[in-house]
Order: structure tokens, then C-alpha cells, then sequence
């Protein structure tokens, strides 16, 4: 449904995106998962039409903006990272605006703006401003905006900025819903929580380039260990015991945490425990945990996600 | 202390980082100021000279001095002309004053002057706008008509007698406004109804521009980028909404001012409502100009202010053009706001035909398509 080739944006000497590719297919969420400032709005905005890329193609179900510019735009839908609404103009006003734009007959508009918001769970508020919203239901009413005209991809530039995990998973359900009706979504996000739950494909994008992309499970076999064992100790361990040990992979120490990484737990952690002990520290907290995109990020770029 | 300083060095820093701001609020006074000084005076800029005609029906040796006498006074640009076509330009607001010295005048004002009592009438037609320059010019008219028949009277000779049985001054005034309609007398309301008008649909025009710059930094800009809208469909939009507004608003404040101020079109209508349109849809493509100049809201709205202001100041809406400097008075006229009221004057309460509205309407379209080109050069359609 989306693909996007070489995606190339530079602003003078700083390049913001630099050669991105990424593809969605319909009834597919893509996950565009990176820290701010990592090239994921430039690249959205140049899929949306915003921005002019300097090299690079997208076409949308064949569509490409410089042969059919509108036909193209037609077939996008944009939420915006800022809450791009008139405060002022009743909630179903608004809808009926950005629907007029797309030019949907006056009784579909109705029928849409009425359906769209039904499903975004604001149906009872369509005659109230959106400034007196709380800030999750704003959220809703600009994903909602974007999906009046029927669109077969759906541009989201982090759409849970700042809302509360009640109306988070209530966005995330709607998401899914259009999923399950063959949209194709793009979904850009700094939470790797998200791009977990949310997201068929990730892409991992990083001053501007991809640096890794494919399923969960397949960004996971990047790393060395697929399972960690968190310590918080008082001391200095061993690290160099540590690693001798059978199964371990991966063993670093920070801020008084030692963090391990295992192929398999329930057969390396006694041994890790005991080294643990044998070095003369004192343990004070222990936790598991499978790895996650926070682990591909860091062993992919030597960064945190949230630097 | 420790809180108060960094709390006051905090505000100091804040303010001074937005550099746009900062130059504002110093130019600004000092444009205001130095405007309203020169003005006023100054430092010693020449006024500029009262431009009035003058018509000499009695073709007599003393009237021909008399105006040799108004034409070499520094103080009056002087230009002979018939008595109608001085009381046309003087309608027109071209003239402040035409003088007309009758037919008779040289014999009878030399009797006058010693008391006779068939003075010559001279007729002074004056544009009731600005009948500040009335005295000075009905004050001129008698010192070079004074100067000129004691020096007949008295053969030349260098020292008059040292007194006279009824000595007074030998001719008498009709002073006549030049409005349009000889019974109707000027409403000054009609004059500053067109400038403040004019200034305020100017700064409603502000506020639009600010709220597109808005607009851009919510994002519904983007959104709107987004549709498949031609540019010429956003702006265009943009242009019509902001032009119709001023419209509306020009309306209502011109029918408060003929409800209750009795303003009233004397001239054309079509020539009034064409001058409307054309300031709205200047305001239009000022109000798109500052948009695509503008960087943020706060910083283009205290510049947009200020160039209104300049504005409408240089378009004679606060204080009458006539009393500006002779440069600036040629200065304003490449200000659109000069021609608007110029326009709105032209059609209330001169009551001018619609040819007079026709040059107000197509220097402000002209403006308005000038503003409008530079600001579709200048707009930043990427994000």
C-alpha cells in the first residue's frame, strides 16, 4: 500500500533523513520507532506531502505525488504530533472541516463525521469544544480528523504525546480496529512499549537512517542474549568471572546495577547468583526480564532510545 | 536575594533574547516621536506651502499686483485658474482654498480703503477639512490686498499719512465651504470615520495574519497541507475570508456612522462601495504578506503594529496630510492607506462622481496584487 524508497531531506549542512525505505502494507502497523530527533516527523512529512524530499520516491496504492498529486493525498490520512485543531469549533465542526477539504459529499461528510467519532468514543461530546476536553479525548479527536475521508494509510506522528494509559489504550484499541479493517498505518513513536505491542513490522530509525528493521522477533535475534538478569549490588563485582560463566553473554555494570545478559536463565542464573556472592558484594534487588527494543536500540547504536 | 536576582536576571534574559521584540519596543516610540515632531516643527523642517488658486475677474493694474503679491508669498504655492476650476480642485481636495477677486475690484478697493462704502467682495472658497488653513490664507489675502492698494493709494510715496479720517480694509470676504452640496456643511465625523476605519480593518488584518502563523504552529497547518488543496485554494481562501471580514466590519462601522453621525455618501455609491472592496482586499494581502514574513505570532504582531500604525499615520488618518512637510506629503502618496481615505473622503463627504473613487480603487488593487505576489514569493509552504 506504502512504499517509500531513498528518502533523502537535508536542511544546509544538517541531513534529517538519509535514505530511508520503508514499507506498510494494508491491515499492517508499522512501528517508526526512534529517539527525538531522529528524523521520524521529517520522514512522515515528506510521506504526507509536507516536505519536499531531496531524493527518494513514495508511492501510496500506486499513487505518487507528482503524478497525481491529489489522488495520492486522497489516500492519506495525517494526525499530526501537535493537537491540529480549531478549539474554538465544536468537536463534529471540526471533523466536517477537514472532511470538506477532501471534498465528500455533504450527506457521506454527515454520515462520516458521526461514524468517526463514534468510534473514537466521542459521540456524545460532538457538539462540545474541544478546549474543554481533557487531553486524551483531544488525542481522539485528532486521530478522528484524520479518518473522516476514508483514508487506506493513516500517518501517526506519536499520537499518545502526553496522554494518560487509560486513553492510551483506548487509542491503541482504535488503532487496531483499523487495522483489522485493511488500513495501513504508520506509526512513529519514541516508546518502545508501543512499537511493541502496537507495531506487525518496526523500523528503527536513528540520525536520519535505518539501523535495523523486520518483526519484534527478528530485531530481537540481533541481540546476544535474549534474556537479562538485572542486580542491584553494593561494590564491584568480577566482571571477568561473570563472563566465563556457561550461557552468558553479555555482562555490563552501571550506576550499581549489573545487568547480564542470558541465552537461557533457569540454566545460567544459579551459577550467575553464586558468582554474584563469591565476589563479595551484597545484593540488594534482583529482577528478570526478556529483552526488548530498548536492548536492540542500545546494542544497535550504543545509545539509550530516550537520550 | 539570591531569588530575586535570578528571578529579575530571568526576565531580563527573556526579554532580551527575542530580539524582534526588543527593536519593536524602542523603534516603535522613536518612529512615533519622530514623526509627530517633524510635524510639528521639528528641527526646523519647512512646512510645506498652502497650495490655493486664484482668479482675477477684473483684469485691472492693481489685481494683477495683487496677484504677483500671493504668488511670490513663500508661505502659498499659488496657481491662477478659473473660478470654477479652482472651486473643482478645491472639492476635489487637490486645493485647501481658491480666491476670487471680482470684476470692479482695482476701482472700488482704492475708495474703500478710505471708508467708501462699495467694498469689493472677494470669494474665498475653503475645504472645510481642514479649516485650519483658513485663517492663515484670509490673512495673507489681507496683508498683500492692504499692501497693494496703500501703495496705489498713496502714489508710491514711502511713508502713509499719519492719519486718516476711516481708514479699513477695502474689501470684504465671502468665505464659502467647498463642499458638495452649498447648503450641506462639512461633517468632520465623515473624515475620521474613513481613517479609523481604515485602521482598524488594517489591524483586523493583523490578527489574521497572526492567526494563520497560529494556525502553523498547532499543526493545522500541516493538516491543512495535507488535503489536495492547490496552494492558490489555501490562500485564495485565506484572502477572501480575511477581505470579506473587513468588509463586513467597514460596513457596520459606516453604518453606525450614518445612523448616528450623519455621514452621509454624497458622491458615488458604486464609487464608495468600490473603495471598500479595494481596502479590504488591500487588507487581505497585507494581512497575507505579514503572514509569510513573520516568523512567530508574538514577534510579527508587535511589528505588524507598528507598521500599521506608520500606516494609517502616513495616510493623513490621524492627523490631516496637509500639515505634513511638503516631502512627505509627495511621500504618501506611495502609501495605500492615503489613498483609501482619500477614496472614502472623496466619496462622503465631497461628494465626488465615481471617476474621483476610480484612482483611490485602482492604487489600492494595485497594492493589494504587489502585496499579494510578494507574499506567495515569500510564503513558506514546507515544513
Amino acid at each position: 500500500m506504502l512504499e517509500a524508497q531513498g528518502l533523502r531531506k537535508a536542511y544546509g549542512e544538517r541531513v534529517a533523513v538519509a535514505g530511508v525505505s520503508l514499507s506498510a502494507r494494508a491491515g499492517e502497523v508499522l512501528g517508526l520507532l526512534g529517539p527525538n530527533g531522529a528524523g521520524k516527523s521529517t520522514t512522515v512529512g515528506m510521506i504526507a506531502g509536507l516536505t519536499n524530499p531531496d531524493a527518494g520516491s513514495v508511492t501510496v496504492g500506486g499513487s505518487t505525488l507528482a503524478a497525481d498529486e491529489f489522488g495520492y493525498k486522497r489516500r492519506i490520512g495525517l494526525v499530526p504530533q501537535d493537537l491540529a485543531l480549531f478549539e474554538d469549533l465544536p468537536a463534529l465542526a471540526n471533523i466536517e472541516l477537514f472532511g470538506a477539504l477532501y471534498d465528500l459529499p455533504k450527506a457521506t461528510l454527515k454520515k462520516r463525521a458521526m461514524a468517526v467519532l463514534e468510534m473514537v468514543g466521542l459521540a456524545d461530546r460532538a457538539r462540545d469544544q474541544p478546549a474543554t476536553f481533557s487531553g486524551g479525548m483531544k488525542r481522539r479527536l485528532n486521530i478522528a480528523c484524520a479518518l473522516v475521508h476514508d483514508p487506506d494509510v493513516l500517518l501517526l506522528d506519536e499520537p499518545t504525546a502526553g496522554v494518560d494509559p487509560q486513553s492510551r489504550n483506548a487509542i491503541f484499541d482504535n488503532l487496531e480496529a483499523l487495522k483489522r479493517a485493511g488500513k495501513a498505518l504508520v506509526y512513529t513513536t519514541h516508546y518502545m512499549e508501543e512499537a511493541e505491542r502496537l507495531a506487525d513490522r518496526i523500523v528503527i530509525i536513528d540520525h536520519g537512517k535505518v539501523v535495523a528493521s523486520g518483526t519484534l522477533a527478528e530485531l530481537l535475534r540481533v541481540l546476544p542474549a535474549a534474556q537479562t538478569l538485572a542486580i542491584d549490588i553494593e561494590g564491584t563485582p568480577e566482571l571477568a568471572a561473570l563472563h566465563r560463566i556457561e550461557g552468558v553473554k553479555q555482562v555490563a555494570f552501571e550506576a550499581g546495577t549489573l545487568t547480564i545478559g542470558l541465552d537461557d536463565l533457569t540454566r545460567s542464573a544459579s551459577a550467575v547468583l553464586q558468582a554474584v556472592a563469591a565476589s563479595g558484594v551484597a545484593v540488594r534487588h534482583l529482577s528478570s526480564g526478556r529483552a526488548n527494543l530498548e536492548d536492540v536500540f542500545l546494542a544497535l547504536t550504543g545509545r539509550q532510545l530516550r537520550d | 536575594m539570591n531569588a530575586f536576582i535570578a528571578l529579575l536576571r530571568k526576565d531580563l534574559v527573556l526579554y532580551f533574547s527575542n530580539r524582534r521584540s526588543v527593536i519593536m519596543s524602542i523603534a516603535a516610540p522613536i518612529l512615533i516621536a519622530a514623526f509627530f515632531g517633524s510635524l510639528f516643527g521639528g528641527s526646523g523642517n519647512k512646512p510645506a506651502n498652502i497650495p490655493v488658486a486664484i482668479t482675477d475677474l477684473d483684469h485691472s493694474e492693481l489685481s494683477a499686483k495683487v496677484v504677483a503679491a500671493m504668488r511670490a508669498d513663500s508661505a502659498l504655492d499659488v496657481s491662477v485658474a478659473s473660478e470654477a476650476d479652482g472651486l473643482a480642485q478645491v472639492k476635489a481636495g487637490k486645493l485647501r482654498a481658491s480666491v476670487t477677486l471680482p470684476a470692479g475690484f482695482g476701482a472700488k478697493a482704492g475708495n474703500a480703503l478710505f471708508g467708501g462704502a462699495d467694498k469689493p467682495q472677494i470669494v474665498l472658497n475653503y475645504d472645510p477639512s481642514q479649516s485650519m488653513v483658513l485663517p492663515l490664507v484670509r490673512g495673507l489675502l489681507t496683508q498683500h490686498v492692504m499692501q497693494v492698494v496703500s501703495q496705489a493709494a498713496f502714489g508710491g510715496a514711502t511713508s502713509a499719512p499719519s492719519a486718516g479720517p476711516a481708514f479699513g480694509v477695502p474689501f470684504s470676504t465671502r468665505e464659502i465651504e467647498a463642499g458638495s452640496q452649498p447648503e450641506t456643511r462639512y461633517n468632520s465625523y465623515a473624515h475620521s470615520f474613513a481613517g479609523m476605519g481604515v485602521q482598524f480593518i488594517l489591524l483586523m488584518g493583523v490578527d489574521m495574519a497572526v492567526g494563520l502563523l497560529l494556525m502553523r504552529r498547532l499543526g493545522l497547518w500541516k493538516r491543512l497541507r495535507a488535503a489536495p488543496l492547490s496552494r492558490s485554494k489555501l490562500l485564495g481562501s485565506r484572502i477572501a475570508s480575511t477581505a470579506l471580514i473587513a468588509l463586513i466590519v467597514f460596513a457596520v462601522i459606516y453604518a453606525v456612522a450614518f445612523a448616528f453621525f450623519k455621514v452621509r455618501i454624497e458622491g458615488s455609491v458604486l464609487g464608495f462601495v468600490a473603495v471598500l472592496v479595494a481596502s479590504a482586499l488591500l487588507t487581505a494581502s497585507f494581512g497575507l504578506l505579514i503572514a509569510a514574513l513573520g516568523k512567530t505570532p508574538e514577534a510579527t504582531r508587535g511589528l505588524a503594529i507598528l507598521a500599521t500604525l506608520l500606516l494609517v499615520m502616513l495616510g493623513g488618518a490621524w492627523v490631516p496630510s496637509f500639515i505634513f512637510p511638503a516631502w512627505l506629503q509627495t511621500a504618501s502618496l506611495f502609501v495605500p492607506t492615503r489613498w483609501a481615505i482619500d477614496g472614502l473622503d472623496a466619496m462622503t463627504w465631497r461628494g465626488l462622481p465615481m471617476e474621483a473613487a476610480l484612482m483611490p480603487v485602482v492604487v489600492l488593487l494595485g497594492f493589494a496584487a504587489a502585496f499579494t505576489a510578494l507574499a506567495i514569493a515569500r510564503f513558506q509552504w514546507e515544513e
